[in-house]
């Protein structure tokens, strides 16, 4: 055994003992498991968002996408900010609703807003389809980092079979909680491992970060602005990415879900404000990306641009810590999607569709159970039929974003009703899955997401207008509740 | 919509003209300010000022909004 493999095995037990520590005598209710009681402050809260936006695709894919792509790159210091701005004016909101009516998931709201329990059906079995690759990815990725930082020491199944059993465990064991105590280690290891290679290699190979670009402005200037190295990635492209991205961002059924765990809504608000402050390390993974570009040039696949100038620039042992940083990183975000995926189904599948009847314990042993079966699941697709998800990861974002017009309208106009959500839902995901597998994507320089969530609105806005339906179950007491936010 | 939430609205808007709507003006290498191209600059500065806007909309709704009895610390 290597010393890298060695920091990388310490590194990752010590997080799931943790992890499981964290949930130890506490008694596991439906409350508990997914929203951790409702009693995060300000510091859980940052860690559970935090654990679920830095994921292996912000490690490699940032410093792959600004190495092979340039410019647009930038996105992905953007899109969050505007996430975290748009989380500050409607995630009190829902979380004032989630408090009011005891709810835990995404389609728990769909329910309680629209009072169709077809439609939370409908909503929990889309929001499972499209977490399952974003698993599949995070496991994928946790093997390439971990056998790459071992110098292949350890195999990439070993790898991710350890992996998929610990976080198994931890899940298992504390829910919710485990993944915010898990974040911790994760946020500083990979902070760490960010900074120094960060500042570090442009340092290493140019002397500074000016000079870097000073260089690189000579070489390839066109590489720094949009569209960068790309066709069809232009501002417009930007700047309708952005938009959607920032709007899906808290669409996804796991990052909906944390603004139920939150104590109270000002929590959330505080949490809004210092967030975006934790896009700026992007920046460093940019210049870790550039830098490889002219150190390291022709790499097959830029997403190893970071794991390979690590390997080229600094000793073994310290490509195990940014091995086991990657490790945890691929492992915080997996279990906050497999708890959300099994909750999804055991919650508005099972008890919602199948089974009205079963008691929230019962919810919870099936949830229990589900993580194990879904985690397994994406187990089986990386390593058996590593490709047949791309399609549904190529449109995962594009896809939840779809939920958008459902969650904001609900919350702010009387008139939306369940049949109106529904055919704006169909409208996105169709528009979506057309112009991405029919190649368009980008459609007339916009995002094919971008169009998609355009036409959404439409329909749902016009099937309101013109089908004027039951209005909202809950009479006048729902604007109310979002009025006061 | 009460006055506090009004104004918080206005902060909330900063990072959305800065860093989408202004993009098409700031495509560009030069000058580049603190060894970073200009547009990466720009939204650099922006994505680190972000949080005082945000920080204002919520004194905003402290101040002018009525205080909400469930939000309770």
């Amino acid at each position: 055994m290597n010393i890298a493999l060695a920091i990388i095995l310490g590194v990752v037990l010590f997080s799931s003992f943790l992890g499981v520590f964290a949930g130890t005598r506490r008694k596991m209710d439906l409350e508990t498991w997914t929203v951790g009681g409702r009693r995060f402050g300000v510091i859980l809260i940052w860690l559970l968002m935090a654990g679920e936006i830095y994921t292996t695709f912000t490690f490699l894919g940032a410093s792959g996408w600004a190495y092979s792509r340039g410019a647009p790159a930038y996105y992905i210091m953007i899109y969050g900010t505007l996430a975290y701005t748009i989380s500050f004016f409607i995630l009190p909101a829902i979380w004032r609703i989630g408090k009011k009516h005891g709810l835990h998931t995404q389609p728990d709201f769909f329910i309680a807003r629209y009072g169709s329990r077809y439609l939370g059906v409908f909503v929990a079995i889309i929001g499972v389809l499209f977490i399952i690759p974003y698993l599949q990815l995070q496991l994928k990725g946790l093997g390439l980092i971990v056998t790459e930082a071992s110098n292949h020491a350890i195999g990439f199944n070993t790898a991710i079979v350890i992996a998929f059993l610990l976080t198994c465990l931890f899940v298992f064991t504390s829910g919710i909680r485990g993944s915010a105590w898990v974040s911790i280690i994760k946020d500083i290891m990979m902070l760490l491992s960010v900074g120094i290679v960060g500042f570090g290699v442009p340092y290493i190979y140019f002397g500074g970060v000016g000079n870097m670009f000073q260089a690189l402005a000579a070489q390839r200037p066109a590489h720094l602005i949009f569209p960068g190295a790309t066709a069809n990635m232009d501002v417009l492209w930007v700047m309708s990415t952005v938009l959607l991205t920032g709007a899906g961002f808290f669409m996804w059924p796991n990052i909906f879900a944390t603004a139920f765990s939150a104590k109270s809504a000002d929590t959330i608000k505080r949490n809004a404000v210092i967030m975006p402050l934790y896009q700026l390390p992007i920046l460093l993974l940019l210049l870790v990306g550039f830098t490889a570009l002219m150190a390291i040039p022709g790499l097959k696949d830029g997403d190893f641009a970071f794991l390979s100038i690590v390997n080229k620039a600094y000793p073994q042992w310290f490509m195990g810590f940014v091995g086991a940083a990657g490790a945890v990183t691929a492992m915080v975000p997996a279990s906050i999607l497999v708890l959300f995926a099994s909750t999804l189904l055991a919650k508005n599948v099972y008890q919602t569709g199948i089974n009205p009847r079963a008691s929230d314990q019962m919810v919870v042993r099936l949830s229990r159970f589900m993580v194990v079966v879904i985690m397994a699941a994406g187990l089986l697709f990386a390593i058996l039929l590593p490709n047949v998800l791309v399609n549904l990861l190529l449109i995962g974002y594009n896809g939840v974003s779809q939920f958008c017009p459902g969650v904001v309208l609900g919350l702010y106009w009387k008139r939306i009703h369940a049949r109106a959500v529904f055919a704006g839902i169909i409208t996105g995901l169709s528009v979506v899955a057309i112009l991405a597998f029919g190649k368009h994507d980008p459609f007339l320089g916009l995002n094919a997401g971008f169009v998609a969530l355009i036409a959404n609105f439409t329909v749902t806005i016009l099937t309101a207008w013109i089908f004027p339906g039951p209005g909202n179950r809950d009479g006048r007491r729902w604007p109310a509740v979002a009025r006061a936010a | 919509m009460q006055k506090g939430t009004k104004y918080a609205l206005g902060f909330g808007a900063v990072p959305f003209v800065t860093l989408v709507f202004s993009l098409p003006f700031v495509n560009r290498i030069e000058p580049f300010v603190l060894g970073l191209p200009f547009v990466l600059f720009w939204i650099v500065l922006w994505v680190a000022l972000t949080p005082l806007a945000l920080l204002a909309a919520y004194r905003c709704e402290k101040k002018w909004n009525a205080p909400d009895e469930e939000d309770g610390q």
